[in-house]
């Protein structure tokens, strides 16, 4: 029987296949709730939640309000600029001090690469990594997976191309673990500056065309442009690059396939790596990824505020 | 703990009669079919329900609603045991408002699974009635809930336990009492 024993989500990278399926596959039950006029069940009742983003954020900080709202959690949500933080107060005190009030989970999101590991270590709660730096974003790269896996029925064997600044984003990093995992060919593209040295130790196929990229891509994964973290001048001009890797429907009709999809983790630059005949278009599941991220994320609570670690089993 | 097999309860023959004259004790009680809807608890009920509105479209001629109910994410026990069991989909295409429910399940034992059940359908609208068809009562309720139509009252010990098996999941057709034995 499958059982889950993690009591973090840290990312993609710490998961094996069987982990990853049945987070999927949790998460196709939980797709149903939200579509019910009472759109809630009792299941994490009397559990507290607490939502601690210390960057922006729309869409996954709300996706996870609602998610463990829906679950009937309690959520409490913190962010920089109201907390002690701007006292000078560290994240892992901040986070005790949250810890002794009895909470169940944190979900966090911080600049800092590797912060949620960090505090996966020193916690006793379940920590979800909301993003981290450029390290990872599991549920996003979750929930991408569970969109392609909805649309095409399968994931092995597909060819997936992850457009844009690779070096920044988290969501690539979490979409190559986990795809990879899962049996599908990635392949990233984009400027060579925004390329990470040695990825291919990833295993994945790196090009910097974007005609190469789309061609026989049954995914096509847009990455925002991340202005935040664009101070070092990496390529000459945003209007060089909406030229060379921007996606418009004139070269999605020249050179990818007719069934191609498209996702973009949000928010999207309109015009620059994105057009808007293409974000608003027949292809683009971008709306569809927004929905199931909000059944992944009650997949993901669900498991861990429910696992037992194996410590936990051997005392029973 | 094993579970030994103890004796027979029902065969193939019987849990088709059985559901028959469950069929038509429902259309017996609703007078037709009006307004019915089926709606079976994961896993084995659900087989049971899709049984029973065959039989009834075969008695009645028409063909009524059928639903399936997974009772996971409602139940009472989730913080006590020491596995998170794994999650079903709930499939009701239909509205139930003002309809009445008749809820299937194999084994009407404790009562918590239909507890479980209620609060799932209440959650999902208002239907003007519940009626609850089990296959077997086999007694120890632990909440003030029965059934109204039963297969087979079977009364049992808390150290014995009965198993519905179906064709449609277990390669066979038969209802089994076990009793626990200590090794």
């Amino acid at each position: 029987m499958k059982v889950w024993t993690k009591k973090d989500l840290v990312g993609l990278e710490v998961l094996n296949k069987d982990e990853i399926e049945m987070i999927l596959e949790t998460a196709t039950s939980f797709k149903e709730i939200s579509t019910r006029q009472v759109k809630k069940v009792p299941t994490l009742r009397g559990k507290t939640i607490v939502l601690f983003f210390f960057e922006p954020s729309t869409r996954t900080r709300s996706s996870f309000d609602l998610a463990a709202k829906r679950l009937s959690a309690d959520t409490l949500s913190i962010s920089t600029s109201t907390s002690a933080i701007k006292k000078g107060e560290t994240v892992k005190d901040t986070m005790k001090n949250i810890e002794a009030m009895q909470v169940d989970a944190i979900i966090i999101r911080h600049s800092a690469s590797g912060i949620a590991q960090t505090l996966s270590n020193c916690m006793g709660s379940s920590i979800i990594n909301a993003g981290d730096g450029c390290h990872e974003h599991p549920t996003q790269g979750l929930l991408d997976m569970f969109t392609i896996k909805e649309k095409k029925g399968k994931i092995k064997g597909l060819n997936i191309s992850i457009i844009g600044d690779i070096t920044h984003s988290r969501v690539a990093r979490s979409n190559i673990w986990g795809l990879k995992k899962l049996g599908a060919h990635v392949t990233v593209c984009g400027p060579r500056t925004l390329i990470p040295r040695d990825i291919e130790k990833m295993g994945v196929n790196v090009t910097t065309s974007l005609p190469q990229a789309l061609k026989n891509a049954d995914v096509v994964n847009i990455l925002r442009i991340q202005m935040e973290r664009q101070k070092a001048g990496l390529f000459p001009s945003l209007r060089e690059y909406a030229m060379r890797y921007g996606v418009s429907k004139e070269k999605l009709e020249k050179y990818a396939k007719d069934d191609v999809l498209i996702m973009h983790p949000g928010p999207m630059n309109r015009g620059i790596e994105i057009t808007p005949d293409v974000a608003d278009g027949s292809f683009s599941v971008i709306l569809d990824q927004v929905t199931n991220g909000i059944a992944v994320r009650m997949a993901v609570l669900y498991l861990v505020c429910q696992s037992h670690t194996e410590d936990a089993e051997q005392e029973l | 703990m094993t579970l030994k097999e103890k004796s027979r309860l029902m065969d193939a023959q019987m849990i088709k009669r059985t559901l028959m004259r469950i069929s038509h004790e429902i259309l017996e009680r609703n007078k037709g079919t009006d307004e019915i809807v089926v709606v079976g608890i994961r896993s084995r009920g659900a087989y049971l329900a899709s049984r029973i509105v065959k039989m009834i479209k075969e008695i009645d001629g028409n063909e009524i609603p059928l639903g399936i109910l997974d009772i996971t994410l409602y139940r009472d026990d989730l913080t006590m045991i020491d596995t998170c069991p794994v999650v079903h989909s709930t499939k009701i295409d239909f509205d139930i408002n003002d309809k009445i429910v008749v809820l299937v399940d194999d084994v009407l034992f404790t009562g918590r699974t239909i507890r479980c059940a209620l609060d799932e359908l209440i959650d999902l609208g208002r239907p003007r009635n519940i009626q609850l068809a089990v296959l077997v009562d086999r007694g120890h309720r632990e909440l003030p809930i029965r059934a109204d139509y039963v297969g087979k009252n079977v009364p049992t010990t808390l150290d014995e336990s009965v198993e519905v098996r179906l064709k449609e999941v277990d390669d066979k057709e038969e209802v089994i009492l076990l009793s626990k034995k200590k090794d």
